[in-house]
């Protein structure tokens, strides 16, 4: 009971920091970190995205990052040809993502386990090698974004905080909704299925449409951090779906911990400040963080909240 | 026809060289159950390797030699220092393990030869065009590359299937715990199967490295068609592995060759080739999915399992 409210506590300060995170920007005239953040917030809403079915649908997906490319090209493609408004380029993100995880996940789920890894991650592959021909979209070199998305003065993403903000309450509105998803009746089937698939099934689940379900809202969710990643980088290009990217969130979540509601953040936070840290003191940061990440394979189970829990029982 | 029969021997030249890769792959993986993603940085340093050693000596040969000396090494090191403890846990822990793994080569590489890529050259006798047909000329280098690595699937097969060792490895990858109680030193085993692996990875990133110019991440694209050939041949069969190697070779090389001219039977010329571009790197990714898709198991599923 004390371990859970180390993580607890660790949790609210972490969301604390982050939602006062442009005060201190302001304060102390450091706009890097803003940005920097910016990025941790959006690829964190990716990384919840991927844990919805990684950790409590047991779905190794290892293709996720073709979704944040897919979101992204939604909107750079739109802003090319001349639609500017968020109100079309967002919807069109998300229905896009959807109907590729919806194609994606139905072939997929025929195999489990080390294939349905590898089947995720050829289906991403193709996505990337797509968006590499795409010559008029630029091709290998991509895209890049003139135009934030337009949301007629409702808010302007090209200012820095108001951006910031969005970001942050599509990740804690996608957390939210994990949330509820994971406590209603359909989320318990998933994470049913996660444990005993056959036994599911036997009592009369149609395993494979409950989670193509769960793969299909996690991909739409996954879209959503792609759209907001081109509006961001102003810029998109097929090197976002490739499949080191798909490596990098599945670090990012089971760093922080799989199967847990903000072990994603947690995960993304410590990652990517991590990467900025060690780039800083070294410009072979890598050389610190491949050893640190199989550390903490070795030693860390259960990720950062994992490590929480085991430090408040003692 | 020339053009034919030349695409066909590249064709089937990578295929084996994937088969290389992918042999070590599936052995790992069939034996150890381990999902080893730096398999592509062992083939990495076999070509930085044998260009550093190649280099020092003066001689292809050599070089190529203590390269293929230094992955078993390399391999044999890691598997002891890091690998040996994640037997037994989950995949993810495996896929999150060698992802760091492969930060750590990336950057290692960098530090230590630089950012800018390493050539490997020839010797000049493996540079001469062999006549293979009447009329037809052949790269003796890549004819090499052929024999080299028919030789090795034939050793592995044989090696696996007909010898002691081999009879222990395939009796190990069914029951752990029988062999360990027979008195088979199964740590000592399995360290020298990941050695042996990274050997062939080794050899497989030296081969290809004359051919294309040694680099950091050389080892990542090859790597993922190396897990589609596993899983189209059926994760842990040796055969499998290399029909499913020479198949995807083969379409890989053929579609970059024929398809924008088949495309432009059809298609108004840029719009060819650049459906052409994408759709021959996909062509692969495409086959791995349909393959699942009809036998989730791969082709030649191994039969022990």
């Amino acid at each position: 009971m004390k371990g859970l409210s180390v993580s607890k506590a660790v949790t609210a300060l972490m969301l604390a920091g982050l939602v006062l995170l442009p005060l201190y920007s302001s304060l102390s005239g450091n706009i890097f970190i803003l940005t920097l953040f910016t990025r941790i917030v959006i690829l964190a809403l990716a990384a919840a995205s991927l844990n919805l079915i990684m950790g409590y649908g047991g779905m190794m997906s290892f293709g996720h990052a073709a979704y944040l490319g897919i979101g992204g090209y939604a909107v750079g493609i739109l802003a090319q040809e001349g639609v500017g408004s968020g109100f079309v380029q967002f919807p069109v993100a998300l229905a896009a993502s959807a109907l590729f995880a919806l194609v994606i996940g139905a072939l997929s789920l025929r195999t489990r386990g080390v294939y349905f890894i590898m089947i995720t991650l050829a289906f991403a592959q193709m996505a990337y090698y797509v968006a590499s021909g795409l010559a008029r979209y630029g091709g290998d070199d991509g895209l890049t974004v003139y135009k934030r998305s337009d949301f007629y003065g409702l808010i302007n993403l090209s200012d820095r905080v108001q951006f910031y903000y969005l970001c942050l309450a599509c990740l804690l509105a996608v957390i939210f909704l994990i949330w509820r998803i994971v406590n209603s009746r359909f989320g318990l089937v998933v994470q049913g299925l996660r444990s005993n698939e056959q036994r599911m099934q036997a009592i009369g689940f149609p395993a494979k449409r409950y989670q193509l379900v769960c793969f299909v809202i996690s991909g739409t969710m996954c879209g959503l951090a792609g759209a907001l990643l081109a509006n961001n980088t102003d810029f998109v290009s097929p090197a976002v779906m490739y499949w080191t990217r798909s490596g990098d969130l599945m670090v990012m979540v089971i760093l922080g911990g799989m199967g847990t509601l903000f072990g994603p953040i947690m995960g993304a936070v410590v990652y990517l400040l991590l990467e900025e840290f060690l780039s800083q003191i070294t410009e072979y940061w890598a050389l610190i963080m491949g050893p640190l990440l199989l550390l903490i394979v070795l030693f860390g189970r259960g990720g950062i909240m994992g490590l929480l829990g085991r430090a408040g029982r003692g | 026809m020339l053009l034919v029969v030349e695409q066909f021997l590249n064709g089937l030249q990578f295929g084996l060289l994937l088969f290389l890769l992918a042999a070590g792959l599936t052995l790992v993986f069939g034996i150890m159950d381990l999902v080893n993603l730096a398999h592509g940085s062992l083939y990495m340093m076999g070509a930085y390797f044998a260009a550093t050693f190649a280099a020092w000596t003066g001689s292809f040969v050599l070089g190529a030699l203590m390269a293929l000396g230094a992955t078993l090494l390399l391999g044999i090191v890691l598997e002891v220092t890091a690998l040996r403890h994640l037997y037994g846990r989950d995949h993810l822990d495996h896929v999150l393990a060698t992802f760091g793994l492969i930060l750590f080569f990336n950057e290692a590489v960098r530090l230590i030869w630089g950012p800018a890529g390493l050539a490997l050259p020839l010797p000049a006798w493996l540079t001469v065009p062999v006549p293979i047909l009447p009329g037809i000329h052949y790269p003796a280098y890549r004819l090499a590359i052929i024999v080299v690595a028919l030789l090795v699937a034939l050793l592995l097969y044989l090696g696996v299937m007909r010898t002691r060792i081999g009879m222990l490895i395939r009796a190990g990858a069914s029951n752990r715990e029988m062999i360990g109680a027979l008195g088979i030193n199964i740590k000592l085993l399995y360290t020298l199967v990941f050695g042996l692996g990274a050997a062939l990875a080794g050899l497989a990133g030296l081969m290809q490295a004359p051919i294309l110019t040694v680099q950091i991440g050389m080892g990542e694209n090859i790597l993922i068609l190396a897990f589609v050939i596993i899983v189209i041949g059926g994760i842990g069969s040796i055969r499998g592995a290399f029909l499913a190697a020479i198949f995807v070779g083969m379409i890989d090389t053929l579609g970059r060759a024929f398809l924008p001219n088949l495309l432009r039977q059809v298609l108004s010329s840029t719009a060819a080739s650049t459906a052409a571009s994408a759709l021959s790197s996909m062509l692969i990714y495409l086959l791995m999915a349909i393959v699942l898709v009809v036998r989730p198991e791969g082709l030649f599923p191994a039969s022990r399992r």
